[in-house]
């Protein structure tokens, strides 16, 4: 089995459906001979040739009324988004169309759409380019949300999100797409949507995150272990929807939940966990649920990022004050 | 002092000649006579008193709608008259397999498209199942965001290459959709991958209240199709035999590999933006209403058909009655339509599976809609 980094598993994800499905179509921009600013199609243009893979002007808006037109005539889109940053300039197409293709159609029309894009910070990007705004489209109905943490979730989660009838959003954390490698087969596997996963086991404490987020959870486990915590961290892997199941059967295991989000605090993902804690589980716990989230500020410039992101001893730090409440 | 220009690099020169170069297509006039013979597109008797049918019954329905829209038994209503060749004609060069992203006010053209006329009254109730397409019938609900149905056309236009089809995709737009940024990301992308769509700008002189020249400095708002590279022409929107003429032209570049084309339709709506509280008197004159009345499409059409021999008043009744028929009998069956419940909307945010909190949503709205 080859070992392969996030961004090279992406890649494959993309080859693997281009192969299997002669709709599933892959464009954006530089997307093509480039390979992808990030070079997660790498290949995929010469491989598979300018009718599948290819190159779109550089208009954000235009590449999803692109894709929502390419699903009308039974096409499964794959369009990259070169960063996440650029949500804004395409907004209505994914929030204002994808999502509501189906509702609009009475369930007629749908739209197979996996949108892919970078996010996340901590790579030293100009403006704009590093954000976490995965909750602007997780609190938009219609869609699902996915970001995976490892190079065999990214691969199996991209193939079920290409395959999925509906519209996914694919956030790939920057920070994740080169730091490590792992184990990744060669053929077609699928990891469910809407599954989290138990990346470590635990029973004093659940950690429950995503994306780079879980790399500093399992920091922090350890850290916690060498002082005779033992906790839980769980991979949500998909925002929207949430694996409530999961999440609960872990609270109701430890007793004690933080929940950690590289994103700002105000209005995330990370308060829906805990509501969802409190309306399933607030008789299981023996602590009040906190958060780890980078502040309510905007994004800062490269140099100002690594001060402002969660990092595992803040997680440690919140862990404590749970685990001795 | 700036120093002197040779005449083809003077800009401002370059754009007056270009502007210039937009005259308005005509081939029948206000007083129903043929003025450019060579551009007839010769339509045989059987398809002019078709088209003029179309026309009569969207005068109508839009006589009716208005109607039944204080009578509290319509909706959401975009009034189309004066629009009817802009329209109808337009629609009349498409085939059946081709696709249309119509905007709000362009429902007639589904109508004709096969867009059963209740579900046309129920869309415009707000009452989800008049957006339920009937398999096969290529067309997409109405567009509400202004412009967002260009960039869509785009797609679908590339989806129609990509497939080797014969067919084409026609989006509309009004003036003031002109001056959104998808409008020109839809032109440029269908541009640049010269794919077969067709760009109709109906421009009817105001955006709700916004009179054209606030819109854009341009003098037309065909010549915005240069800067895309695509062909573009200014018709007269309210010739029936010019807009079907160009958009039949447009049709056939686009199936030969041509691809996109713009249409601009000077045109004009005799009618408020919407029935939802619009009142053109604060933006209009009645002189400039009746400008352009004596333009009026249908009349025009009507003296020219007339003059074949291919149209009097008995034909013109019989479409008339034949509309308020069909008329009451889609409110009819509208009226027949469920009273729409939460776990219908439900069950129609997903393809497949519901994910956990439409599930559990729907099954606490199953026990509610059960009392």
């Amino acid at each position: 089995m080859a070992q392969l980094t996030m961004i090279q598993a992406i890649t494959d994800a993309m080859r693997t459906e281009l192969k299997n499905d002669e709709n599933v179509l892959v464009f954006g921009e530089d997307v093509g001979k480039n390979g992808g600013v990030f070079r997660a199609t790498e290949g995929l243009q010469k491989e598979f040739g300018e009718e599948r893979v290819f190159d779109t002007p550089l208009a954000e808006s235009g590449i999803g009324g692109l894709a929502i037109g390419l699903a009308l005539t039974g096409y499964r889109p794959v369009m990259e988004l070169q960063f996440f940053g650029f949500l804004f300039e395409v907004m209505d197409s994914v929030s204002g169309q994808a999502a509501r293709m189906s509702f609009r159609s009475a369930g007629k029309l749908n739209a197979p759409i996996t949108i892919r894009s970078p996010f996340g910070g901590g790579v030293a990007t100009p403006e704009m380019h590093a954000d976490s705004l995965e909750g602007l489209v997780a609190a938009q109905p219609g869609l699902k949300v996915v970001i995976p943490s490892t190079p065999y979730d990214a691969k199996g989660l991209l193939i079920s999100a290409i395959k999925d009838e509906n519209p996914v959003i694919f956030l790939e954390h920057m920070k994740l797409y080169r730091s490590f490698r792992q184990e990744v087969p060669e053929e077609e596997y699928t990891i469910p949507l809407g599954k989290a996963d138990v990346k470590r086991e635990g029973t004093d404490l659940s950690i429950i995150t995503y994306g780079a987020m879980v790399q500093e959870s399992l920091k922090a486990a350890e850290a916690l272990e060498k002082d005779g915590h033992s906790v839980e961290v769980i991979d949500l892997r998909t925002i929207q929807p949430l694996d409530v199941e999961t999440i609960i059967a872990s609270v109701e295991k430890t007793n004690r939940a933080i929940v950690v989000q590289e994103a700002q605090r105000q209005a995330g993902i990370a308060a829906n966990v805990v509501s969802e804690i409190m309306e399933r589980a607030v008789l299981s716990l023996e602590a009040p649920v906190l958060r780890v989230t980078a502040p309510d500020t905007i994004y800062p410039f490269a140099q100002g990022e690594n001060t402002w992101l969660p990092k595992a001893d803040d997680i440690v730090a919140t862990a404590k004050k749970v685990l001795e409440f | 002092m700036a120093a002197e220009k040779n005449k083809q690099f003077d800009p401002t020169v370059v754009l007056h000649e270009i502007e210039e170069k937009f005259e308005m297509f005509q081939i029948l006039n206000e007083d129903g006579k043929i003025v450019n013979k060579e551009s007839d597109p010769n339509l045989s008797d059987e398809e002019l008193t078709k088209l003029m049918e179309r026309m009569v019954y969207t005068r109508i329905l839009d006589q009716r709608s208005i109607a039944l829209n204080r009578q509290g038994r319509l909706g959401f209503y975009a009034p189309t008259a004066g629009q009817e060749a802009s329209q109808l004609a337009s629609h009349f060069a498409l085939e059946k397999d081709d696709f249309i992203l119509p905007g709000y006010r362009d429902v007639p053209q589904l109508i004709f498209h096969g867009l059963p006329l209740h579900m046309a009254f129920l869309w415009s109730r707000g009452h989800f199942l008049g957006s339920e397409i009937p398999e096969g019938l290529n067309i997409f609900p109405p567009q509400i965001i202004i412009g967002a149905q260009y960039v869509q056309a785009a797609g679908v236009a590339l989806g129609f290459q990509k497939r080797g089809t014969k067919s084409v995709v026609m989006t509309y737009t009004g003036d003031g959709g002109t001056s959104q940024g998808d409008f020109y990301e839809g032109l440029n992308f269908a541009g640049a991958f010269r794919s077969p769509a067709i760009f109709v700008v109906q421009n009817n002189q105001f955006a709700i209240s916004t009179p054209r020249e606030v819109q854009t400095a341009a003098k037309t708002l065909a010549q915005k199709g240069i800067a895309a590279g695509i062909p573009s022409i200014l018709v007269d929107g309210m010739d029936p035999l010019a807009v079907y003429a160009a958009t039949k032209d447009a049709r056939e570049r686009a199936v030969n590999g041509e691809g996109p084309t713009l249409i601009e339709t000077m045109c004009y709506r005799y009618g408020p933006h919407t029935m939802a509280g619009d009142d053109p008197t604060r933006y209009r004159t009645s002189d400039i209403d009746n400008e352009w009345e004596k333009r009026d499409p249908i009349v025009r059409f009507r003296t020219y058909l007339e003059g074949k021999k291919l149209w009097n008043e008995e034909k013109e009744n019989e479409v008339i009655e034949r509309a308020k028929q069909e008329i009451k009998d889609a409110i009819k069956q509208a009226d027949q339509a469920p009273k729409q419940k939460v776990t219908d909307f439900l069950k129609i945010m997903y393809a497949g599976d519901m994910p956990y909190n439409l599930q559990e949503q729907f099954d606490i709205y199953t026990e509610k809609e059960s009392k």
